[in-house]
């Protein structure tokens, strides 16, 4: 699949594609979204990038093993969910800030859980596809 | 009473595995924060369970949504007690696993996948709402499923084909029932459904709902019929896998079953007799299959389907005797079973087989580390002051007061078959003159172990029976708790009340 | 559109169990999902489907008056789908990976569990 076009268009998509899903991630709490939904367009970001460019250059792209993701993902929505916590309330509950952040909007525990799944979701994702192609 | 902190296990568990995560490649560092949190593990527990027995059942609402609504976590007795012995048996795994487990399996896992096994059953166990506790049902499995096939021998690849499909199944059938229990009631709190389901008119309608439920958690806890997967499963991986999945997955269902059959659906007169006659034949297959077995795992796997039945006759008993009971087993069976399959990996380490044939000559070998197994594999068999004994002193028991007298022929049919297999297995096993096995390559023997390992496995084990000796000789006080387990759950009203508030 | 679901229902899981029974280790993978979709599908059914309610209360009221279709069971349906993603891969690369050790897809052949070791 190395044709031109496709390549060329791929190097576009990387980044637009991962803009989209951070703004996918943002609006989740109250709109269709999230950090599901935007991780799995995170990693399809970087599979249409190995598709073009080959495994090799996607990986020099992260530079990291994606499983690292995982627990930096999971400390994300562990912190989120054990910060209700420190005022008391139970596990998981959520906590707001009173105004609106500029651009992102509300932000809360919710918000910071949410960002653990999409990490853990990039992580497992591509470590599963990685590993499927470099076996088949 | 409400406190938030309650799920701190499952927390902590999930923080310990993140952090095993971090050192995925420092295999010593990993060996030492698991051994050193799950000692933390136990004394989360014990606090709680301290906690738990002074102020009576404790509630938190996970995210703030009010009881029906919102996911529910209970710690009473019941709970609190299974994930003292949850991490009493995982604090026993992890410091044999420092001994027994092999370096390439470290590699690919081993222990952050054991830590989200524990966490999935405490969560199992705190759980307070049905769907969640398929939730938890499944965090177990997968991990199980990493833990059983991590390794990829031809052996273990087979068994986990069986291991995976039923307990795939088993799923299945859980979310069928749940979806029943659903759309008949329109609501998923345990302590909700209880109220509920007794309003139901249409009790077919209820008693296959729960029959769906005693399908699913049969298959979990390896019931005659659906046991079948256990023998063919528990033997092929690494000793300290099997005594994790021998210990505690098996009893999960047996917790779910005592759980949802005293709570949510009391059963009646059929249920009570199909239960029965599940728990008797239990008893007579599991014996029966680990009399004619010649490999020491598989006699183990098939004791634990023979001792499951033990703890289902408690339930098909239905009294409050009957389930202080099987309680009490549980608590003694959990233990020893765990035990158990790290004794089984202890023999294999020593001598390089698992077979009754060729095993022989460890008492004259290794005196003081046999005797250090009698405790196990006696307490099993259930020789007085030995732990055992007590638990089915109390079924009996129950069993005379609702006349049940079939169910008392077997349990006494089972205790004596266990005795047998158990005697033949010491006689072939320590007296016997041992033949000469030869050498095999791939096993690491137990003298050529470094001399910490060597002491991590006797340590663990010694762990495990001196906790089983403690159960047996203080019977007393653990017979307190188990009646106090039994009349909360034969009189719900105190969890019902910590749940959805007074009425 | 409940007579529909409740056939497609029955012929999943029908079909399902039907997979399972065979003797290859690919249709017991089949089987597998086909039996987990009908329980999501069951689900579905039983939470009480209402046409055309979304349960969102407007910015002046307070509670739901009219009816409404519950969300709960899309809920449960989605965790229930993410879990089953994760276990059916996972079972897809094992049944992979036992081919190779193995050499055979017939479930009848894999005895090395009963072997007397």
């Amino acid at each position: 699949m190395k044709t031109i076009i496709f390549r060329t268009a791929s190097d576009y998509l990387l980044p637009l594609l991962l803009l989209f899903s951070v703004f996918i991630l943002l609006r989740g709490h109250y709109l269709p979204g999230g950090g599901f939904v935007g991780g799995l367009i995170a990693s399809i970001a970087f599979v249409i990038h190995s598709f073009a460019n080959g495994l090799e250059k996607t990986r020099n792209i992260i530079k990291f093993h994606p499983g690292f993701l995982m627990p930096i993902g999971l400390v994300f929505a562990i912190g989120a969910g054990a910060a209700p916590w420190i005022v008391g309330q139970p596990f998981m509950s959520g906590l707001w800030f009173d105004d609106p952040f500029p651009v992102i909007g509300m932000v809360g525990s919710a918000l910071f859980f949410d960002t653990g799944v999409y990490l853990v979701v990039i992580g497992v994702s591509l470590t599963i596809i990685f590993t499927i192609s470099e076996t088949l | 009473m409400s406190n938030p902190y309650i799920v701190l296990p499952i927390i902590f568990q999930l923080f310990l595995a993140i952090v095993l995560m971090f050192c995925w490649t420092q295999k010593n560092l990993q060996k030492l924060v698991s051994t050193v949190g799950s000692l933390i593990a136990v004394i989360i527990a014990v606090i709680m369970f301290v906690e738990v027995w002074e102020v009576g059942p404790m509630v938190t609402q996970a995210g703030n949504w009010e009881a029906p609504y919102g996911i529910t976590f209970v710690a009473d007795t019941f709970s609190v007690l299974m994930v003292l012995l949850t991490t009493l048996s995982g604090l026993g795994v992890s410091v044999f696993s420092v001994g027994a487990v092999r370096n390439a399996r470290v590699k690919f896992g081993y222990f952050p996948i054991l830590h989200f096994l524990i966490m999935g059953l405490c969560g199992a166990f705190l759980a307070g709402d049905i769907f969640n506790l398929y939730v938890w049902f499944e965090i177990i499995i997968i991990s199980s499923f990493v833990l059983i096939t991590i390794g990829g021998e031809k052996a273990q690849l087979e068994g986990s084909i069986k291991y995976v499909t039923m307990n795939l199944l088993a799923s299945v059938v859980f979310l069928t029932a749940i979806a029943v229990l659903y759309g008949l009631t329109g609501s998923l709190n345990m302590a909700d459904l209880s109220n509920k389901v007794a309003e139901i008119e249409n009790r077919g309608l209820v008693n296959l709902t729960a029959i769906l439920f005693l399908v699913g958690f049969g298959i979990k806890s390896a019931v005659f019929p659906l046991y079948f997967w256990l023998p063919a499963s528990y033997h092929t991986p690494p000793p300290a896998i099997s005594a994790i999945f021998g210990g505690l997955l098996t009893k999960v269902g047996v917790y779910a079953l005592l759980r949802v059959f005293t709570l949510i659906f009391i059963p009646d007169a059929f249920l009570i007799t199909l239960i029965s006659i599940m728990a008797a034949l239990t008893i007579f297959s599991g014996a029966i299959g680990a009399l004619i077995q010649n490999n020491i795992r598989k006699i183990f796997s098939y004791l634990i389907i023979c001792h499951i039945g033990f703890m289902l006759a408690g339930l098909g008993m239905y009294t409050e005797i009957a389930i202080l009971g099987a309680v009490f087993y549980l608590t003694h069976d959990i233990i020893v079973k765990t035990n158990l399959f790290m004794v089984s990996g202890l023999m294999f380490k020593i001598k390089g087989t698992y077979s009754l044939r060729l095993l022989g000559g460890f008492y004259k070998d290794y005196p003081k580390l046999s005797l250090l197994m009698a405790i196990p594999l006696f307490s099993l068999v259930g020789i007085p002051p030995l732990s055992g004994f007590w638990a089915k002193f109390y079924l009996i028991q129950g069993g005379l007061e609702v006349n049940n007298l079939v169910l008392v022929g077997f349990i006494i049919l089972g205790s004596f078959l266990t005795l047998f297999i158990i005697a033949r297995l010491w006689s072939e096993a320590f007296w016997k003159t041992g033949e000469l096995v030869p050498k095999k390559l791939k096993v690491k023997y137990f003298h050529e172990l470094k001399p910490l390992k060597r002491t991590a496995i006797v340590a663990s084990i010694l762990f495990l029976a001196l906790i089983s000796l403690g159960i047996g000789l203080g019977a007393e006080y653990v017979i307190q708790v188990a009646e106090r387990v039994a009349s909360e759950l034969m009189d719900p009203q105190a969890y019902k009340e910590a749940v959805l508030g007074k009425l | 559109m409940e007579i529909l679901l409740v056939i497609i229902i029955g012929l999943l899981y029908a079909a399902g169990i039907y997979m399972i029974l065979r003797r290859s280790l690919v249709k017991l993978i089949i089987g597998l999902i086909l039996l987990g979709n009908g329980a999501n599908l069951l689900i579905f059914l039983l939470g009480r489907i209402v046409k055309g309610h979304p349960p969102i209360i407007g910015s002046t009221e307070k509670a739901l008056a009219d009816i409404y279709a519950d969300p709960l069971p899309q809920a449960l349906i989605l965790t229930a789908i993410v879990i089953s993603f994760g276990l059916q891969a996972f079972a897809i690369i094992l049944v992979k990976r036992a081919y190779k050790v193995v050499k055979t897809d017939d479930l009848d052949e894999m005895n090395a569990t009963d072997e007397d070791i």
